[in-house]
């Protein structure tokens, strides 16, 4: 099958990747642009760690092809921080521990950025139901959520 | 030489160094790596779970575009011979690749080399095999009696036979005899003889599948006219898997790189060496490029290893007042297809943690291992000592509801007390220190044990499905050998120091920088740990075990002291001619090196540093002396603890059933963790939080489940439930403190410690939430049907 | 894992998307958000020649009040469907169905044209529109026409639709007096059992009830005994109760996996029927 060009607009740059139709926008991303931040962790949408954002929302990057984002805005973990510094969720999560492995991490901070743009100050249940989409095997979570309570501090003051 | 010393920065709450790289997705782990020429691999597995390959058909993947080669499993045992395996028992052949028998569903029988990760797969997949089915075994009762197949009909096993299941059978226990090979029951069958109460139960400790979030993956690169293999793999320990590559390889250990770069989680089951890695080293060194193959989650459920799957026959002997007298077991240990590099070894400690945290003056127990036609059983986060406490735990939690006892109480009464430590226990264990009735005490003080017994009461009295558990562990750390570390000073005052620890999340690049800083007097960001590469680390055992600050720590520290020693010299050199220094007088404080009591007598560290590197040539050239024993501060260290740490600590918790759905939620978990001095708490609590909720995923949700033609049913997320955030409660820590006698700061290791409490801890408050509807025991997973079926009278 | 290769084409209007499937002599599929689809591809259980992109043809996505009833276009993400004000003003059970989707990162793709023609039968949403007495509106080559959403579902992964016809959305009579109920299965977060009722109430009595399960059988179906029991009660907690407990009664084809059994899923019928009517009433 032949190759097609995607424009894309990724971390505010505007790129051009060359892929098969069947190709997906994690891989795309990674092997393409480099931009390896973004994991696989799963094949069936349940992980989170290929969390990235198109148009402003977190969506899963292992379930879209990368023709179907042609020309939107996309946001991989390594655009979060911004002119060197750090994003409140990824302080959260270095100040709280908030990763071991650090594998599902830079999904896990998309999906929290995510939860706060929805929900700026989220109880600690609304924090723990709003990262469903994302499995992390070391922490147990609870560092996780003190990092996500850490931001929306953080953000409030 | 002098003492070691404890560093100030101990119990500090130290950020991770770790973090920045990772939480802006800088990190390299092996998937992110790319080489010039790299070829990709893909497997093509089995379909079935045992039957004879009739033939293999590769003539389509081989005509695809970009297929470098397909080679089947006869082809590659032409120039790769079976895995080694490092345990000393009779093992069957197991090759990297199936040459003529599947044994289990995933089994690899062919490997598709390709330019692209894509073309790979549809190489794979249009490989087509025929198999001549042979009959599957996937019930390990069943397996012990050969019904209705032998895996293996030509291993002569450990006790002689042939035609049989038995990989192992061990016995351990009172009035066993190891070298003898003898066992008297004497003991044991006067204990039950005496009994005033039995307690007998079989009990399943289910399948599990680790599940790290990072799938495995190697690249292995070698480089023809060098004759050097680079291998990057996620792994849990480089050196090992070095040595086992050139044994396979028939390469020098001087030939082979390994790195481990960041790895995402192992739980053990990164510990094994897979045929995975043996083809990609083989097929990278046949065709001269570099080879890359990322394992698939759906690969990894079949193609990792799984972990426990242990059931035992309990039985406790006990008088009316609950001292309990004795203790017999026999276990069942489904291990799988094949016995990977510590498959059998596994359940052989299950064997030694059956006094659990307990005086148990007569125990018998009776190991045996069996094939059945699953994927291969090896290490997962507590390999055998969750299984052993949770047969315990569970007996004994049964026996307090017999004698209607606390559970507390029933414990307290049975602990090994803190006068007799190091204690030998009659399943073969040393413990090294323990305090066991302080752990108990706080739990029941933080839990509000009596007040949560009013609460459960008042909630069974509104018709609500509410119950306490309690568990308590002990596990073993320290293990597996001996740890190496050199530490460097460099003459900029900077410090490199190396670890044969292999982290994959546990944060040693902090805490050992943390130990480091504290010894040397520098702040930590001046220090580099060095990890996870075998030409930079000369030796190592990996992390593993929850041995790292036992003996990774230890051994950095004493490779630290030695060096700390001679700039002292150099320090007491350079002092000399105005204060008479002497290099046992000086402290290394602050950035400086000086004489204790009198600190305006002192050098910068990077002043000494800087001298140490000048040389005795360049110093006489400068009109000044030089002390004896040459330039330079760099120096290393083996260390391996006298014996094992027994870690241990109390759990408890609060469940509720929903009673119409059987769905049952963790309403408090309190945890109780002594490990000893603690470095970090920050990442002490992280390992606890992380271990609790693999113990509570194990009590509740997972398990790898196989029908009766070997195919694993839950095979992906979809179905094989992981721990959620909103499965878990907020989880109440605290600790006391029981330094170990064998290591210098005392400290003990945590990587398992909440695994092993946890699961035992769940199952025994669900017990009691549902002990008005007549049960005694539960088998894991408690699904919400399991649990529905016993409110509704129905059997389980 | 890796789908197989395809042809990726993107419509422009309805008419388009249309004529591009029936091109494809039925080996086509249609993409909106993928995540009924894209997993299946990975998994090479689903291997279509040829993806036809609907998802940005102007008019097929959006909430729209008419005429005394809701639409919602097909393209719609259930992360819309779960914000929408309207919604929630008018018809609260929509956005509470569809909030028990998969996670954030799913809904913020999956479409609810897509959930109801790929009709996993533990799939959410079909339970919903089936209980609302939507109706389903499909565009083909010779033209439009609707059916009942009740009607639409009609076996395992089997719709009231042709292989060159689209969704392009349904429509209903909102009313606030419905709920939605699921049990969860903890791996993949679809419904083991999952009830959706709504309530005609007039004076605290029930008019008229309409009760669809999901999860239970091959297909979203309704509860026609149960409705049949509450019409013309009280909307209170005992003509609920006495409802919930035939429900699933004359279930036929009951699902059997590994989470949970026939038996089980019988019984979670009738108490997620229960949970669900008591949402409705109290609205």
């Amino acid at each position: 099958m032949g190759q097609v060009t995607v424009t894309l607009n990724v971390n505010g740059r505007n790129r051009k990747v060359t892929v098969e139709p069947r190709t997906l926008l994690v891989h795309a991303l990674r092997e393409q642009l480099g931009l390896t931040g973004t994991h696989v962790g799963c094949d069936t949408s349940q992980c989170g760690a290929c969390t990235v954002f198109v148009n402003g929302q977190s969506v899963k990057s292992c379930t879209l092809f990368a023709v179907q984002v042609e020309g939107d805005a996309i946001t991989t973990i390594e655009g979060v921080a911004k002119d060197g510094e750090l994003h409140p969720v990824q302080e959260g999560f270095w100040e709280e521990h908030g990763l071991q492995c650090g594998y599902c991490t830079p999904g896990m901070i998309m999906a929290s950025i995510d939860l706060l743009n929805t929900n700026p100050q989220p109880t600690e249940a609304e924090i723990r139901d709003g990262l469903c989409g994302n499995l992390c095997r070391c922490t147990g979570y609870q560092h996780i959520v003190n990092a996500v309570q850490y931001a929306a501090e953080k953000v409030k003051a | 030489m002098t003492s070691p010393t404890l560093p100030k920065l101990i119990g500090a709450r130290i950020k991770r160094r770790e973090d920045p790289r990772l939480i802006q997705g800088r990190g390299t782990y092996v998937d992110d790596i790319k080489l010039a020429g790299m070829l990709h691999m893909a497997f093509k597995r089995s379909d079935i779970a045992h039957g004879r390959i009739v033939s293999i058909d590769t003539s389509a993947a081989e005509a695809m575009e970009g297929v470098e080669c397909v080679l089947t499993g006869a082809q590659l045992a032409e120039f790769l011979g079976p895995m080694p395996i490092l345990t000393p028992f009779p093992a069957p052949p197991h090759y990297a690749v199936a040459t003529d028998t599947v044994r289990y569903a995933g089994e690899p029988v062919a490997v598709v080399v390709a330019t692209d990760r894509y073309v790979a797969r549809d190489a794979a997949d249009a490989i087509q095999v025929e198999f001549d089915p042979l009959p599957v075994v996937v019930d390990p009762d069943r397996a012990l009696a050969g019904d209705p197949a032998v895996l293996h009909p030509d291993l002569t096993n450990i006790l002689g036979q042939t035609g049989s299941n038995i990989a192992l059978y061990v016995p351990a226990g009172t009035g066993f005899d190891p070298v003898a090979g003898t066992v008297d029951n004497s003991a044991i069958d006067a204990a039950f003889a005496n009994a005033e109460v039995v307690i007998s139960q079989r009990m399943w400790n289910q399948r599990l599948v680790p599940n790290a979030m990072e799938p495995r993956g190697v690249v292995a690169h070698w480089e023809p006219g060098k004759d050097t293999l680079t291998v990057w793999s996620s792994t849990q320990n480089p050196h090992t898997a070095r040595n086992t590559f050139c044994g396979l390889l028939g390469l020098g250990q001087d030939q082979v790189r390994v790195i481990a770069p960041e790895v995402g989680g192992g739980f053990g089951a990164k510990i094994n060496i897979y045929g995975e890695d043996y083809v990609a080293c083989a097929v990278s060194r046949r065709l001269g490029l570099p080879v890359k193959w990322i394992e698939d989650r759906s690969e990894a459920f079949v193609a990792t290893t799984h972990g426990r799957d242990i059931v035992a026959d309990l039985e406790i002997a006990a008088k009316r007042d609950g001292t309990i007298l004795g203790l017999r077991v026999k276990l069942i240990a489904d291990i799988g297809a094949y016995e990977m590099l510590l498959t059998a070894l596994v359940p052989t400690l299950t064997n030694g943690m059956l006094s659990g945290v307990y005086d148990i003056p007569a125990i018998r127990s009776e190991l045996y291992e069996v094939f059945t036609n699953k994927t291969p059983t090896d290490a997962y986060r507590g390999a055998g000592r969750p299984e052993g406490i949770y047969f315990v735990e569970r007996g004994i939690d049964m026996l307090a509801r017999e004698l209607g006892m606390d559970p507390g109480e029933l414990r307290r009464k049975n602990f090994i007390k803190p006068d007799k430590f190091p204690f030998m226990t009659q399943a073969g264990n040393q413990y090294d220190s323990g305090n066991y009735e302080a752990a108990l005490d706080l739990a029941l003080k933080n839990a509000n044990w009596e007040g949560l017994k009013r609460e459960r009461d008042a909630a069974r009295a509104e018709g609500r499905v509410v119950g306490l558990g309690m568990s308590f562990y002990v596990e073993i750390c320290g293990i597996g050998g001996w740890e190496h570390a050199s530490v460097t000073v460099h003459a900029d005052g900077r410090i490199t120091a190396t670890t044969g620890t292999s982290p994959h999340g546990q944060g040693h690049e902090t805490t050992f920088s943390t130990l480091l800083s504290g010894q040397f007097g520098v702040p930590a960001d001046r220090i580099t740990i060095v990890h996870g590469d075998t030409a930079m680390v000369k030796a190592g055992n990996g992390t593993l075990g929850s041995r790292s600050q036992v003996s990774g720590g230890t051994a950095i520290m004493n490779a630290g002291e030695k060096v700390k020693g001679r700039m002292a010299e150099f320090a007491a050199f350079m002092l000399g001619a105005e204060a008479e220094a002497k290099a046992d007088e000086l402290e290394f404080v602050d950035g400086r090196i000086q004489l204790a009591g009198t600190p305006s007598i002192g050098k910068t560290f990077e002043e000494v540093a800087a001298f140490a590197y000048m040389g005795a040539g360049n110093a006489a050239g400068a009109g000044m002396g030089y002390p004896e024993g040459g330039a330079g501060l760099t120096d290393e260290a083996f260390w391996e603890p006298a014996g094992a740490t027994f870690p241990f600590g109390c759990h408890i918790a609060m469940v509720e059933v929903d009673r119409d759905t059987g769905e049952l939620a963790v309403k408090k978990l309190v945890a109780i963790d002594d490990c000893g001095t603690v470095v970090n708490p920050l990442i002490v609590e992280g390992q606890v939080h992380g271990g609790l909720a693999q113990g509570i995923g194990q009590a509740l949700l997972e398990g790898a489940v196989y029908d009766e033609d070997g195919q694993l049913l839950t095979g992906s997320f979809m179905d094989y439930a992981m721990p959620r955030a909103s499965d878990l409660p907020r989880f109440e820590l605290d600790k006391t403190t029981t330094v170990s006698p064998h290591t210098p700061l005392g400290t003990k290791g945590i990587g398992e410690a909440g695994t092993i409490g946890s699961t035992p801890c769940i199952v025994n408050a669900a017990v009691d939430a549902l002990s008005p509807f007549g049960v005694t025991h539960l088998d894991m997973p408690l699904r919400p049907e399991l649990l529905w079926r016993i409110i509704q009278g129905g059997a389980q | 894992m890796i789908p197989v290769e395809f042809d990726y084409e993107r419509a422009e209007s309805l008419d388009d998307a249309i004529a591009r499937l029936a091109a494809t002599g039925g080996e086509g599929k249609l993409l909106a958000g993928g995540h009924s689809l894209v997993p299946l591809m990975k998994l090479r259980l689903s291997e279509p020649s040829s993806l036809i992109d609907i998802s940005r043809i102007a008019g097929l996505s959006g909430i729209r009040e008419k005429d005394g009833k809701v639409e919602i276009g097909a393209t719609t993400t259930h992360h819309e469907v779960q914000q929408s004000e309207l919604l929630r003003r008018l018809c609260p059970v929509v956005p509470e169905a569809a909030g028990e989707i998969g996670d954030p990162q799913i809904r913020h793709k999956g479409t609810l044209g897509g959930s109801l023609a790929h009709a996993d039968p533990s799939a959410d949403m079909p339970a919903v529109v089936v209980a609302l007495g939507a109706e389903v509106h499909i565009k083909g080559p010779g033209g439009w026409r609707a059916v009942a959403a009740e009607d639409f579902f009609q076996d395992l992964f089997t719709v009231d639709l042709g292989p060159d016809e689209i969704i392009a959305g349904v429509q209903f009579r909102p009313l606030r007096s419905a709920g939605y109920a699921k049990l969860h299965q903890r791996a993949s977060h679809y419904a083991i059992v999952g009830v959706a009722a709504a309530l005609d109430v007039e004076g605290g009595v029930v008019r008229s009830a309409r009760v669809a399960v999901t999860g239970a059988s091959t297909h979203a179906q309704r509860l026609p005994n149960v409705e049949e029991l509450l019409a013309g009660r009280p909307a209170n907690a005992e003509s609920i109760a006495a409802a919930a407990a035939v429900a699933g009664d004359t279930l036929e084809d009951v699902n059997v996996d590994l989470h949970a059994s026939e038996e089980y899923r019988r019984a979670m019928v009738k108490v997620f029927t229960r949970r669900a009517l008591e949402r409705a009433a109290a609205r």
